[in-house]
């Protein structure tokens, strides 16, 4: 199994109960890149990228053929723990949700229910996790205030923080700055490019030109299908795919 | 013109519906509050009654009442809250979990007074606990059941799943995620079922009727399990048993100040509580 | 390892959960255990149609059939009441009150709600019973039109809190739809609320009617208690409930009394039961029609 791929759909099918949502999705993700999954309303990425962390067990009725494999492993397979995948595969979701607790316990929790007690080392965590995720200046004084006072581009901030409290291998971002105004998302899109240095990251978007800005593999799926992959470059200026320059020329969706 | 004439008309129907009912539940609360408060007094409510239930005070129903509502709360509060975690956080379809919800409506739906013979039969005779409040607590514990599980229930829906999928996608088990995240979250929601059903177990008569309650009681109970004065059950037996009818009645009057003063503050307290938690979540 | 923990946390919330399921079920058992030995003396359709209820005369005589036409003369009476109060009053809530007025007045009623059913009865016994009997110059004022009465406004809280739930169901857009077309409030709500809050609305009313069957102190404080058939709303009688709550006391344990009473309790028990059971069936059927998840 080649190595060179962090994570990898092979002839992913997904269906929930009759209805496929997936078809035949062979893709690959490169490690300390920015893959970015883009495509017109109900195509599928969302429901691929959560895949990627076991998400969609969560909804009853849903059925997975075909193998996610990270790091050469199945994480599908019966001796694979979904709770070891989700600590090693971390996701940030569309709306921010941070816990109805302070920043601070907001960041901790992550560390505590993997079992770390020591509380020297989860302050020094949380402080390193503010850091990386840019929201350390504005948090550093209110980590003890409730994480639901902060604005939404913070909070966001707070759910990457909180994220890498965990120090996941993968970044999975599906459509995170949907619900936050402009000034934000640039914030967020700026952290994102600077934490592929250390990450594999991931991120769904309908939004071309964030596409096109943060990442440097694009795959455009189509009703379920993975039309086009290739280096986000290609895929803007010469796309391969009739399919793909219709809707990147902005023809539907 | 025929058209607003009949909309004026039927408008004045509705507040006049409104109108009345509200007028009919103020006055008998008005008409109780006003007798009652002439027999109120620091010894009504501290001291033991004497002289054959026609002097002294009440301040035994009122304990009995207190402990009563303990024992049904103790039991009523674990049951519940992890029947309400089960129908929201484990097992949210199925068949198995429609006939669970249909126990606890149909539960819910029991005349009070079936649950008194329920208890009479199995915790009075079958084990042998006797005309007691751990029996009549026991009873009254049932009859709370359904109203802890329904506002458990509520509370527990209420913590938005976005919460529980943040928690799930940072490596915690499902039970990490609810002893850590949604019960307390959904705290104060238990909380209101709770105090509503004190409320609601305080005001019964029916289920201690044959397992718990006596009218002419010594002192304070000893154990769980002796008899106990109740203030509902005082109520009525002041006004069913004894030989001083008038004097009787003026001391029901207290009680039922007693008991409804408790009841109606309670539940206003149960809905500050629902209503500040509302407008927190709208922040 | 972690694992493990999971599943046994799982199992042991499932077989807390079934607790209800178990206590409903010990009901069932209890009621028919304890009165199944009366049938052996009188046949069950003597004993539900039988007219004389004599339980300790000798012969003692098991008809209930003056107790259960009490308990729907009296229950009927107080559908009379909290019916037209309670559904006026939510439509009043729904419709016409203000946000401030209904911010008011929703939690009041709700805290009225939970008035004890002993106070009912007292406030019965000893205001409206006397009140009643020198306004309408009958014999005694403990009778079935004191406990319809008092019954009705007790019930009259929970009829309109369900029913205004039920209202508030129906979305915005078919009041919206029906403005649209030039109707007035009252026609929209007419011809387009109630109807489609009906089966809620029905839902309300069939579970005061459980309520108002059950309910025991007042009606054993304002009844009357003679177990005779009611000729009129003047007369005094003696629901099921009542009944139960009057003669347990007394009725020697594992004697036929005893049993007799556990079979009326049975007959109680039955009746609410299907009540309960056709009001949920109604409520799904009306979630599935406004379109919301069942």
């Amino acid at each position: 199994m080649s190595e060179k791929f962090k994570m990898k759909a092979e002839k992913v099918n997904f269906f929930y109960g009759k209805q496929r949502a997936l078809k035949n999705i062979d893709l690959g993700i490169y490690p300390n890149m920015v893959t970015a999954i883009i495509g017109p309303s109900g195509c599928g990425k969302s429901t691929f990228i959560r895949l990627l962390n076991r998400m969609n067990e969560l909804i009853p009725g849903t059925v997975l053929t075909g193998k996610i494999i990270l790091d050469g492993q199945d994480i599908f397979s019966s001796c694979v723990d979904s709770v070891v995948i989700r600590r090693r595969v971390g996701m940030v979701f569309q709306k921010p949700n941070p816990f109805p607790k302070t920043i601070f316990e907001n960041i901790a929790y992550g560390l505590e229910v993997n079992g770390i007690k020591d509380r020297q080392f989860i302050e020094e965590r949380v402080t390193e996790s503010l850091k990386k995720a840019a929201l350390w200046e504005e948090a550093k004084d209110r980590l003890h205030e409730s994480a639901l006072k902060l604005s939404g581009g913070q909070q966001q901030r707070l759910c990457i923080a909180r994220c890498l409290a965990v120090e996941p291998e993968v970044l999975l971002f599906d459509e995170p700055c949907a619900s936050l105004d402009p000034i934000s998302t640039g914030k967020i899109e700026e952290l994102i490019m600077g934490l592929k240095k250390d990450y594999t990251i991931v991120i769904v978007t309908h939004n071309m030109q964030q596409a096109a800005r943060v990442s440097d593999y694009t795959a455009f799926f189509l009703l379920g299908d993975m039309v086009e992959f290739d280096k986000t470059q290609a895929i803007f200026t010469a796309p391969k795919d009739k399919k793909t320059e219709a809707y990147i020329t902005g023809r539907f969706g | 013109m025929k058209r607003t004439t009949e909309q004026k008309l039927g408008f004045a129907f509705l507040f006049l519906c409104i109108s009345v009912t509200l007028a009919f539940l103020f006055a008998i609360i008005c008409f109780i509050a006003a007798k009652g408060l002439r027999v109120i007094s620091w010894e009504f409510l501290t001291r033991p009654p004497c002289n054959a239930m026609t002097a002294g005070g009440v301040a035994p129903a009122i304990v009995g009442t207190l402990y009563l509502s303990l024992i049904a709360i103790a039991f009523a509060l674990p049951l519940g809250i992890a029947c309400a975690i089960y129908l929201c956080e484990y097992s949210p379809k199925g068949f198995v979990v429609n006939i669970i919800r249909m126990s606890i409506n149909n539960l819910a739906g029991v005349p009070s007074v079936v649950f008194g013979l329920f208890g009479l039969a199995v915790f009075v005779k079958f084990f042998k606990f006797g005309v007691s409040m751990l029996a009549g607590g026991l009873s009254l514990g049932l009859l709370a059941l359904p109203v802890i599980i329904s506002a458990a229930q509520e509370a527990l829906l209420a913590v938005p799943h976005s919460t529980r999928e943040a928690s799930l996608a940072l490596g915690a088990t499902q039970w990490q995620t609810i002893k850590r995240i949604v019960l307390p979250a959904a705290l104060p929601g238990i909380l209101t079922g709770v105090i509503l059903s004190i409320g609601r177990v305080a005001g019964e008569t029916a289920p201690i009727l044959f397992t718990a309650a006596a009218f002419y009681l010594k002192g304070y109970p000893k154990s769980v399990f002796s008899e106990v004065m109740a203030l509902p059950y005082h109520i009525y037996a002041l006004m069913t048993e004894g030989v001083h009818p008038e004097r009787q009645t003026e001391i029901a009057y207290g009680c039922s100040l007693i008991l409804l003063f408790l009841v109606l503050l309670v539940s206003f307290a149960a809905i500050l509580i629902r209503q500040r938690q509302r407008s927190r979540q709208h922040v | 390892m972690v694992n493990f923990k999971e599943r046994v946390y799982k199992w042991l919330f499932t077989i807390l959960a079934f607790s209800s399921l178990v206590f409903l079920a010990g009901i069932i058992i209890v009621l028919l255990s304890e009165s199944l030995p009366i049938f052996s003396k009188v046949s069950v359709f003597k004993f539900l149609f039988g007219k004389s209820w004599y339980p300790t005369y000798e012969p003692a005589e098991f008809g209930i059939l003056p107790l259960i036409l009490a308990s729907l003369w009296v229950s009927a009476g107080a559908m009379a009441v909290c019916v037209p109060l309670g559904v006026g009053s939510a439509l009043y809530l729904n419709e016409i009150a203000s946000y401030r007025q209904k911010a008011v007045l929703k939690p009041l009623i709700e805290v009225l709600a939970s008035v004890p059913s002993i106070v009912y009865g007292f406030f019965g016994m000893v205001i409206l019973a006397p009140f009643l009997q020198g306004f309408f110059h009958i014999p005694i004022g403990l009778c079935a039109l004191s406990a319809s009465l008092i019954l009705g406004i007790m019930a009259t809280p929970t009829v309109c809190s369900i029913a205004d739930d039920a209202l508030s169901y129906v979305p915005n857009s078919f009041r919206e739809a029906s403005f649209a077309v030039g109707a007035d409030r009252w026609q929209t709500l007419t011809r387009v609320v109630i109807p489609a809050a009906g089966s809620g609305i029905s839902t309300a009313v069939i579970l005061g009617m459980s309520r108002a069957i059950g309910e025991t102190m007042t009606v054993l404080m304002v009844a009357g208690g003679a177990a005779v058939i009611p000729g009129s709303f003047f007369d005094p009688v003696r629901p099921m409930t009542a009944a139960i709550a009057a003669e347990m006391g007394e009725a020697p344990v594992g004697g036929d009394h005893y049993h007799a009473l556990f079979a009326i309790a049975l007959a109680l028990f039955a009746v609410t039961f299907i009540f309960n059971i056709i009001a949920e069936m109604i409520s799904r059927r009306f979630r599935i029609k406004l379109g919301l998840s069942g």
